[in-house]
Parts: C-alpha cells; sequence; structure tokens
C-alpha cells in the first residue's frame, strides 16, 4: 500500500522531469509551494531524533532508553527525504552539484546544505553504531532466517564481539555524538527557518522564527515517536517495552512541549496583530478572518488547544488516545507549515497584477502532481521506517538490558555469543 | 608517573617559546611595519568605483583583479556579461506624471527580449495608496538594487551585482531554487515553469546574459536594463518606446538623464521633482527613482489601454 502510494509519487516526479515545474499549480507569485511545506515539516519530524537521543538521555531520563531506537529511525528516515523533497522543488536538480563548485558561503541555501547533511551523516551514526552489538546478537544467536541475511548482519556488525575495548570506544563515541548533534539539531531548523525570515516578506520577517520552529518541531516529532510506538506495540505485542506508563510520560513530554509551542505562537501572532502594520496587515486579515482562517483556527485548536486539554488529563495519556491526539497533531503540523509558507506569498507589497496592470487574484491549488509525490514522499519515509523496523531490532537490546539491569556494561550477551 | 611530568615540562616549554616568539616579532614588527608604511605612501594611486557609485582611491598594489569562476562551460558573452560596462553607473528616472498607461514600453519589452504572453519583465501597476489618495498609474522595472536581496540569497553566483550597477541571471548557472523570487520585495522576478516556446531562430543564438536569450526551463529571468543596447550606446527599450517620454535613462556619473528628446541633469531632476525611490525603508538602496504623480499629462481616468483592455474584454 505504501510503496504505491510511493510509486505513484515517483512516477509523478519523472513527468514533472520531463515538462518541468508547470505541472505544478506554482506561479510566479506563489513561488514555493507544498513542496517547500513538506521540506519543512520533514525537517521538523526528524529533529524528535536529537530530542530523544540526545536531550532526554543527556539529562538522565533513564524511562526513554526503549524509545532511542525508534526515534532515531523517524529522524534517519524524515531528514533523507527532506533532502530528497528539497530537490524535487528545484528548477534545475541536473545542476546540483552547482552547490559544492558554485556554492556562496553568504546564501542560507548553502548553510541549510551543509547542516542537514551533516545532520543526516550524525543521525546515521548515532542508528548504527549503538545497533552494533545488536547486529552481533543476530549475528550469532539468531539462526531462523536466510543465508544471505546472516551474511549482511555479520558484515554489518564489523566484527563486534563486545570486548571491554569495544564498548568502551562505543559508549564514548555514542556520548560525543549525543553532545554534538544538539546544536546541530537546533540548526537544521533554525537555519530552515531563517530561509524564509531573511527575506522582506510580511509573516517571514520574524525574529521569533527560529525557536518557533524548533519549538514546533519538538512538538510534531514527539506526537510523531508517539504514533509509531502505539502501531509497533500492537503488531510486534511489545505491552512489555512500550508500557503504559511510558505513554504516560511521553503525553506528559508532548503536553510540555505543546504550551512551549503555544507560547511562541502567540508571540509570533499576537504582537504583529497588535501593530496591523501595511505589509503585514492584510496577511494577518486573511490568517484571522479570511481565507485561510478555516485552516489556520484548525491547525491552532484541533492541532495545538485541544491535544493539550485532553493530554492534560490522565484519562488523556493512555495509548489509544494517545495514539488519535498523535495523528492530529501531526496532521496539525503538516498544514501549520503550509499556512507559513504559502499565505505570505499571497501578499506582495505591489499589487498583483496581469499584462494590462490591472489587479488580479492570486491563488494556488496544489494539482494531483504536486499531491502524489507530496503524499508518496511521506509514505516513502513510512516505508523506510517499516523496512528498517523489519531488520534490525526496534528496541536497543543491550540498552534495555543494561536499563533492566540484567547486565552491566552490556558486556555478558554479546560475549557470551562471542565464545 | 613520568608521562604527566614531561607533558608539563613540554607545555611549559611551549609556553616560554611562544611568549618569547610573540615578543620577537613585536619588536621586530615595528621598524619593518614603518618602512612598508613608507613605501605605501610613494606607490602610484589608482581612482577606482565602487559599486555604490562612489570615487575612491586606492594604492595601485592593493587592487587585485576580481575572477569568477569559469570552471562550467563559460563563453565569452557570459564572462563579459559578468564584468559590465566600465566606468558606468545606470539609473532611471520615472516620471510618474507622464504615464497615462499607453503600455508601449511593456509592448517593445516583450518584443526584445521574446517574452511570451504568461508574464512580463515590465509592468505598470495600478497605484492608490489609501481609500481617499488620487490612483496613478506606476510603471515598474527591476531596480537593480545596490543592496540586492536577491544576489545575497542566491547560493550558487547565477545572479549577481555588475560594476555598472546592473543585477543580471546567469541562466547557465542558475539552480531554480526561487530563492531570490521569495526574497525579492518587488514581485520582479519571473520563473520558466515549462518548457521554453522561443522561436527556433532565437533558440539558435549563442546564450547571452545581456539579454537573456535563448531561455531555459527552470530558471529566473527579470528585467535587465537591456545592457545590449545600452553597449550600443542606446536607451533601453522602454525608454525608446515610450511615447510620453515618461523613462529617463542614463549615468549617475555623468549626472545625466534623457528619455531620448529631453535631457536634464539627474540631481537638477531629483531637486525640482521630488523625486524619490519606491518603498525606501526596506533597505535595498534601488536604482530607479520616481517621480510623484503632480500636474498629470492626463487624468487617470482618460488613460487609453484601460479602455482598450476594457473593449477586450467586452468583446469577448
Amino acid at each position: 500500500m505504501l510503496a504505491i502510494v510511493f510509486l505513484v509519487g515517483l512516477a509523478s516526479y519523472i513527468f514533472q522531469l520531463r515538462d518541468g515545474l508547470i505541472i505544478t499549480d506554482m506561479d510566479d507569485y506563489v513561488s514555493w509551494g507544498i513542496y517547500i511545506s513538506n521540506f519543512v515539516f520533514f525537517v521538523a519530524v526528524s529533529l524528535v531524533g536529537s530530542l530523544i537521543s540526545a536531550i532526554l538521555k543527556l539529562s538522565n531520563a533513564k524511562w526513554s532508553i526503549p524509545l532511542t531506537r525508534v526515534a532515531e529511525v523517524i529522524a534517519v528516515s524524515c531528514i533523507m527525504f527532506a533532502g530528497l523533497i528539497i530537490i524535487v522543488d528545484m528548477g534545475r536538480p541536473d545542476r546540483i552539484h552547482y552547490l559544492f563548485i558554485h556554492g556562496r558561503l553568504q546564501s542560507p541555501i548553502v548553510w541549510d546544505v551543509i547542516v542537514v547533511s551533516t545532520y543526516l551523516v550524525i543521525s546515521i551514526l548515532l542508528l548504527y553504531i549503538p545497533l552494533l552489538p545488536d547486529l552481533a546478537i543476530l549475528r550469532d544467536k539468531v539462526t531462523d532466517i536466510p543465508k544471505w541475511q546472516h551474511k549482511i548482519y555479520s558484515f554489518l556488525s564489523l566484527g563486534w564481539v563486545g570486548s571491554p575495548k569495544q564498548l568502551n570506544i562505543m559508549h564514548k563515541s555514542v556520548k560525543g555524538l549525543a553532545i554534538v548533534i544538539i546544536p546541530i539539531a537546533f540548526g537544521i531548523h533554525t537555519v530552515t527557518s531563517w530561509l524564509f525570515s531573511t527575506t522582506l516578506r510580511g509573516g517571514w520577517n520574524s525574529t521569533n522564527i527560529g525557536p518557533y520552529f524548533v519549538a514546533g518541531a519538538f512538538m510534531v516529532g514527539a506526537a510523531a515517536v508517539i504514533a509509531v510506538m502505539y502501531v509497533l506495540r500492537r503488531n510486534y505485542k511489545l505491552e512489555n517495552y512500550f508500557t503504559d506508563e511510558l505513554f504516560d510520560k511521553m503525553g506528559r513530554l508532548l503536553v510540555f512541549l505543546s504550551f512551549v509551542y503555544l507560547y511562541f505562537n502567540i508571540n509570533e501572532y499576537l504582537t504583529p496583530a497588535f501593530k496591523m502594520m501595511g505589509g503585514e496587515r492584510d496577511l494577518l486579515r486573511s490568517l484571522f478572518i479570511g481565507e485561510f482562517a478555516p485552516m489556520f483556527w484548525s491547525t491552532q485548536i484541533i492541532g495545538m488547544v485541544i491535544p493539550i486539554i485532553v493530554l492534560l488529563f490522565k484519562k488523556g495519556r493512555r495509548p489509544l488516545p494517545m495514539f488519535i491526539i498523535a495523528l492530529v497533531v501531526i496532521v496539525g503540523a503538516w498544514f501549520k507549515r503550509y499556512l507559513i509558507v504559502i499565505p505570505t506569498l499571497f501578499f506582495p507589497y505591489l499589487p498583483a497584477v496581469e499584462q494590462y496592470g490591472l489587479p488580479t487574484a492570486i491563488e494556488y491549488y496544489p494539482t494531483f502532481e504536486e499531491w502524489s509525490i507530496t503524499i508518496g514522499s511521506l509514505a516513502g519515509a513510512l516505508l523506510v521506517i517499516t523496512f528498517l523496523f523489519r531488520y534490525i531490532p526496534l528496541i536497543g537490546i543491550w540498552e534495555m538490558a543494561e536499563y533492566q539491569g540484567i547486565v552491566e556494561n552490556g558486556e555478558i550477551p554479546t560475549k557470551d555469543a562471542a565464545d | 608517573m613520568k608521562k604527566p611530568e614531561d607533558k608539563k615540562n613540554s607545555r611549559r616549554d611551549l609556553l616560554k617559546f611562544g611568549l618569547a616568539s610573540t615578543v620577537l616579532a613585536a619588536i621586530s614588527q615595528t621598524p619593518l611595519s614603518a618602512s612598508v608604511l613608507r613605501k605605501k605612501e610613494e606607490e602610484e594611486k589608482v581612482r577606482l568605483l565602487s559599486t555604490n557609485g562612489k570615487l575612491v582611491e586606492v594604492d595601485k598594489s592593493e587592487v587585485t583583479k576580481v575572477k569568477w569562476d569559469s570552471k562550467d562551460n563559460s563563453t565569452e558573452n557570459r564572462d563579459r556579461a559578468r564584468k559590465g560596462i566600465e566606468g558606468r553607473k545606470w539609473v532611471l528616472v520615472i516620471d510618474l506624471a507622464r504615464c497615462k498607461h499607453a503600455l508601449a514600453c511593456q509592448d517593445s519589452c516583450n518584443k526584445h527580449h521574446h517574452i511570451p504572453g504568461d508574464r512580463q519583465w515590465l509592468n505598470v501597476y495600478k497605484m492608490q495608496d489609501a481609500e481617499d489618495t488620487a490612483p496613478y498609474w506606476m510603471p515598474k522595472t527591476c531596480f537593480h538594487c545596490d543592496e540586492p536581496p536577491c544576489v545575497s540569497v542566491c547560493p550558487v553566483d547565477a545572479t549577481y551585482k555588475r560594476d555598472d550597477g546592473i543585477v543580471l541571471i546567469d541562466n547557465e548557472r542558475c539552480i531554480g531554487c526561487r530563492f531570490c523570487m521569495a526574497a525579492c520585495p518587488y514581485s520582479t522576478r519571473v520563473f520558466n515553469w515549462g518548457e521554453v516556446n522561443d522561436s527556433p531562430e532565437v533558440q539558435a543564438r549563442e546564450y547571452d546574459p545581456e539579454i537573456g536569450l535563448p531561455r531555459k526551463m527552470g530558471t529566473v529571468e527579470k528585467c535587465d536594463f537591456c545592457p545590449d543596447m545600452l553597449r550600443q550606446g542606446k536607451l533601453p527599450n522602454c525608454a525608446t518606446a515610450c511615447p510620453n517620454g515618461v523613462f529617463f535613462f542614463g549615468d549617475k556619473n555623468e549626472d545625466t538623464v534623457t528619455n531620448g528628446n529631453e535631457t536634464f541633469r539627474f540631481s537638477e531632476l531629483m531637486e525640482k521633482k521630488a523625486g524619490y525611490r519606491y518603498m525606501e525603508e526596506l533597505g535595498t538602496e534601488p536604482n530607479v527613482y520616481y517621480l510623484p504623480p503632480v500636474d498629470r499629462l492626463v487624468p487617470f481616468e482618460k488613460c487609453d489601454q484601460q479602455d482598450k483592455h476594457d473593449d477586450e474584454e467586452h468583446k469577448q
């Protein structure tokens, strides 16, 4: 199912490569569309990797250990698709190497290329290095698998035997990476927000936009982890690991992050609304009471305020209601990014005109191809997540063993296996 | 046990050595720098024109020729289009009092640049600043800003600022990210969204950024002040075509602007007619100036092209 959706998106992209971006509904006014808002969405979700496996880990919040692998897998697949979707938006994808041979450091796009690729590499390492002992276990203990799969495991485990030296290196490098990834994670989303705030356009011309983006990203990322966690728990019967208590904790975390985001939303909209300055007045009106008002208030109320209220109650933090809330938050977050990117382009400083200089209406209705590429990319990200979880343990085996106090320093199981 | 001791010692040595060498450098530096200074005084001076039109005098040794990257299949045209026309600082003055929306500027621009019907490089806006203020027509080209936001955001140096003030696009370089379109506050830039419909003759031409032809799918384009005409010593097409003499084009260094019939001192025109720039508060420092729409040639309501357009609409 996911594969079909993904392939439809891929087919649409092939048409786009042939005919150009004309197959989208973008024009010279709305020159960035849902590809860009989808890019922002992907970058946002990918931030969760750093939240769970770095921030919570370093702050000694041990309860989040069973979620580390889930968060890292989400982060890697989302940042991968963020990179792909931005190529989809390019008018000349054949010239992508120009970014490296002609890149100019003064352009925020070049900053974004640098931080996003760095984040991708570190996220992959943060997923892969703690996976080594698990791959060794799979290599040594699991026998009922095809030979090729066994070969891949033994190749990928890089001769892991679980010696104290190896463990030491692993612990050190994971800790180092966890520290490094925090500024990079803030960096990717702040720089992404600067793609907008470094312009002179109404609604984007805001100093609040960096933290506003980062706060929103942590919120949607936590929701993504909850959603994936629920599906995994149901499909693989993991009630012992993804416990009700864990859901409760994630619910508390999501409420906290939602409050932070609410705070930044108030900052982002209330102060300009108080002033109603020339360049922003029409934009704000259309968001509050005009064309974009239904979407705006839905994302604010259904996508943020209602989840906060539900999650404040203990009953609201049980797995099923949390799953539903998480989905609502994710959908709301996607449309929130639509509202950040697109309405600004509807309100240029000079009036929108057609050939004779007479006013014309700016319109943007994403075409079938745009939707299919966008939805295809979302399906692709889910596909990568499910693919990875089919072949790797979705909870760190040694991490969990350490957490539950079965072993110290994760030595015993792998050492046994090596013997 | 000995190891850390050694380390400490070596660090101390290093410190000592570092200190000594900096002192040495400081002592030796004084006479050295003085001699350099003296030498500089004798050196030949060069007068240069900065991009914002100021004449500056610098030592000849400080001048290094800027080479732009020509790794990719660059041609003579593209190299020339990077450099600009030496010693010039182009400026355009648009007299709003004279515009009656004849749109001859737009037609000639479209013709010269073979612009397809779905876009304009030059637009004439119907402006009305507030409900009770008078409406007027405002022709708008690219402003060729001295602080161009489009150039700042371009990741690959595809759009650039030349010595003569023109902001140009190299469509062999453009990657089509459209960041410049989002960054330009004046909606000046247009994009080749689909397959290009240039005529076979145009497509057969060698690419020249100074006219922007032949165009390429997936790249940005915009008004270029017609540098190909300027090289021939002619005015841009909009200025020549306008029947009402709205467009005064010229060189700020010469302090002269002309619409083909009348010639003024740029500074005098600014002073007498209270010239201004559109949205000065954005800090982009445009090179296009406006003269306010006072004592108009024709009242706003009687502008022919609008009637023509209305007629066309009636016919449909």
